[in-house]
């Protein structure tokens, strides 16, 4: 290599210089703009995924990189970009999730953080993130619980049990739309299921921001809810709610079985989706028959709140 | 002799002439003091994600990016269609550069006082200005995606950068997309992502080389080029296979060369995690193709589009980028390339004149003692991302020629050596505009090519720039 004249290496040396100063004021500021608080220590939070053990200072970077911009440099969802997106970004200063595997009101398991991270939420701007190795969603995730207080005064709830899914009957359907009317969820879902129900104009969250009802009618195969795709996930969000939103929890309301059965009949609002649950739907001629409680009489639809095949 | 003179800068201590650039900075400093993170910003608008979300450094993709790039630009979570947007949004970018910049090449012929040619070293300094790119790109309809990049030259003359059309997820899968047009070929390591902006180290010289007096019309890694390309991966983006066909024309229009001429680009990469390091990428690519070397002439001058007489050509590869940590990543990419003889004794390019017309190979008599070009070659490109604001880069590059057209060439003859430090610093980070102060400094030696007396011929670049982007 040709060694550099006393001309070019001045000329390297002055910016070399330069570049060691802009360094200098990079690294001074880099301190007080990011983290949940920006003049107090990062709380020693940690996170607890399988074998996998994530730690919050470790993830400060990747928050600020990938998150900040939506849920803010507080967590408390006001980042830059909040004040366009429908829904708005989660608040993790009030620590109250939708997606959980715990009782309605409880704080999530760090897998249900981790899970949620690396699905995304559909119908929202949350993309699916499963492009993190498992720590940096660990560390994400102990991060996250760094924002709010409660997660050092409670513990996470414990999950729920998710019964075997029994088999999909043109029964199981029928008795699952009946639920859907008595239970009155067609008051914010619609009849259809196309979120359009009476109710479904008027729905706020806890922060007073308008919400809609979940469109089931909307999407073919690809079609997720925002916790999940599954029947067990289905299941999994009657029993526990969708926590800052109005749909409840049904943990106290209705039995497994019945749970199973509305989960039935649910999939069968999903028209453009193949589902067993659409082929039994077929088999049975394409309409669902008035449910039969061989125990009591027979449930009657509600005006207007005919399902399915109606 | 003269022409250095004339460019001379005045002046007495030798730190003056370093002054403006050193003013700049420390205006620059001020001014971004109290500011705070990031940008592309077409699509960081449409998706309300920051700059940093996509890119390690823009332009330069994470590996979120590349799968937001391979999903079709879609992030796929319902939001992809054009119907989400609001009415008046319009995915364009523009993106320039104007700067600063000081070049030196050591030796170019001049002519000297007694009537002959000799060599001299130029410098020249002052402002300057990129090219023009007018990046628009995002989702004609959930699954059909489009880029069209209309780029200029710093003289405003307009050319179509990249045009494609690209059909996402065929039948529900990952695994089958399609798009056809004028578009880059299907490197994770990419060139025109590259934070490389130098006059002697913006580009890869492994993504451009060809060997001395070498006539291949094609073989540019580097440049887009017209065809149609599957694409298919993974859910999470671990697994990426590609492959390519396209036209044997260095992606320039009207097909100006050979009748039949095409050349196929295969790649494959897998990725995995690496626990606390982060996830790696290691993956290989070859490209194949003929290319023509012979012309029909009218009145002795070449007819455009009537190359026959295809010979081969291959380069390949093996590229990888390696997290060690969250703030340090390298990458590394290899070729091993070779030419048909025909091309190293410059028979090919007689259209635009890189050959001397009377090589058109009408006799198919190859000349005396030619030989098939072959070299090896790597570099080493490292980032530093101190945060997601300041990234600090090198690459080193090296290009070995391992045999000669001709046994008479010197063994080393164009072989290069290039070097490239500088860092990137982005005074503020958003979803609407990017912006970085940019300064880089660059060395490139090429073994025996200077104008008279073939000998070494070397040059460096030192830029300062602002780079931006809305």
């Amino acid at each position: 290599m040709n060694t550099l004249k006393a001309a070019q290496f001045r000329v390297v040396f002055v910016h070399v210089v330069l570049a060691a100063l802009c360094t200098v004021r990079v690294v001074a500021q880099d301190a007080p703009d990011v983290g949940p608080h920006p003049h107090q220590p990062l709380k020693p939070m940690e996170s607890h995924i399988g074998h996998v053990t994530g730690h919050a200072k470790d993830a400060k970077t990747d928050y600020r990189r990938y998150c900040a911009g939506c849920h803010g440099d507080q967590g408390d969802g006001n980042g830059e970009n909040a004040v366009w997106l429908d829904p708005k970004p989660r608040d993790f200063t009030i620590a109250t999730f939708k997606c959980r595997s715990t009782p309605t009101g409880t704080l999530p398991t760090d897998q249900d953080l981790f899970n949620t991270i690396g699905r995304g939420v559909t119908n929202s701007n949350m993309p699916i993130w499963n492009t993190f190795t498992d720590h940096q969603r660990a560390n994400l995730v102990a991060y996250i619980k760094t924002f709010s207080p409660r997660w050092e005064k409670e513990k996470a709830g414990d999950p729920i049990n998710i019964p075997a899914e029994p088999p999909v009957t043109i029964e199981s359907i029928s008795h699952g739309k009946a639920l859907f009317t008595k239970l009155e969820c067609w008051k914010c879902h619609g009849p259809e299921g196309k979120g359009d129900g009476p109710s479904a104009a008027t729905l706020t969250d806890s922060k007073d921001q308008p919400i809609r009802p979940y469109n089931f009618a909307s999407g073919g195969d690809d079609a997720r809810f925002k916790c999940g795709s599954t029947n067990q996930d289905v299941y999994r969000i009657f029993m526990t709610g969708v926590d800052g939103t109005p749909m409840p929890s049904f943990a106290d309301t209705i039995q497994p079985n019945d749970a199973w059965d509305l989960v039935h009949f649910l999939r069968t609002l999903q028209v453009h989706r193949h589902s067993k649950e659409n082929d039994v739907l077929k088999a049975a001629g394409g309409t669902i028959p008035p449910y039969v409680d061989k125990a009591a009489p027979s449930i009657q639809p509600a005006s207007g709140a005919a399902g399915g095949g109606n | 002799m003269r022409m250095g003179m004339q460019f001379r800068v005045r002046g007495n201590s030798p730190w003056g002439r370093h002054l403006l650039p050193a003013a700049l900075i420390l205006v620059f400093l001020v001014l971004s003091a109290s500011q705070n993170a990031n940008a592309l910003p077409a699509f960081a608008r449409k998706y309300g994600l920051r700059c940093s979300a996509c890119h390690e450094s823009w332009p330069m993709l994470n590996y979120f990016g590349q799968k937001f790039k391979d999903n079709g630009y879609q992030l796929m979570n319902d939001h992809d269609a054009p119907i989400w947007q609001n009415a008046s949004y319009w995915p364009i970018t523009l993106r320039i550069t104007p700067f600063w910049s000081r070049e030196s090449t050591n030796k170019i012929a001049v002519d000297t006082a007694g009537g002959g040619t000799g060599e001299t070293r130029l410098t020249t300094t002052g402002f300057n200005l990129s090219g023009l790119d007018i990046l628009t790109g995002g989702t004609l309809e959930k699954n059909i995606t489009f880029l069209l990049v209309p780029s200029s030259d710093e003289t405003g003359a307009f050319h179509f950068e990249s045009a494609n059309v690209r059909f996402d997820n065929l039948l529900h899968s990952p695994w089958l997309n399609v798009k056809m047009g004028k578009f880059e070929l299907d490197s994770f390591i990419s060139e025109k992502r590259t934070l490389t902006l130098s006059g002697n180290g913006g580009g890869y010289q492994l993504f451009h080389f060809i060997p001395v007096g070498d006539g291949n019309i094609f073989g540019q890694l580097g440049d887009n080029q017209l065809g149609v390309e599957w694409m298919g991966h993974s859910y999470n983006d671990r697994t990426r296979l590609s492959a390519a066909v396209f036209s044997s024309t260095d992606g320039n229009v009207d097909l100006p060369y050979g009748q039949n001429s095409y050349t196929a680009f295969l790649a494959g990469s897998q990725a995995f995690g690496a626990g606390k390091l982060g996830v790696q990428r290691i993956g290989g690519y070859a490209m194949f193709g003929v290319a023509p070397t012979t012309y029909l002439t009218s009145a002795g001058v070449p007819i455009p589009g009537s190359g026959l007489g295809n010979q081969s050509f291959s380069r390949y590869g093996f590229e990888g980028l390696f997290y060690l940590g969250p703030k340090l990543d390298v990458q590394v990419f290899t070729q091993h390339g070779s030419d048909n003889a025909w091309f190293g004794a410059c028979y090919g390019d007689i259209i635009s004149g890189t050959c001397d017309p009377a090589n058109n190979n009408t006799t198919g008599i190859l000349p005396a003692g030619a030989r098939n070009p072959t070299w090896n070659g790597a570099f080493v490109e490292t980032h530093f991302v101190w945060n997601p604001q300041f990234t600090i880069f090198q690459r080193s590059e090296w290009v070995r020629m391992s045999q000669q057209a001709f046994a008479t060439n010197p063994s080393n003859l164009g072989d290069i050596d290039n070097y490239v430090f500088g860092y990137r610093y982005n005074p503020f980070m958003t979803s609407r505009a990017g912006f970085a102060f940019h300064n880089e400094y660059s060395w490139l030696r090429q073994r025996g090519t200077s104008p008279v007396t073939a000998t070494d011929l070397t040059g460096n670049s030192l830029m300062l720039g602002f780079d931006f982007d809305f």
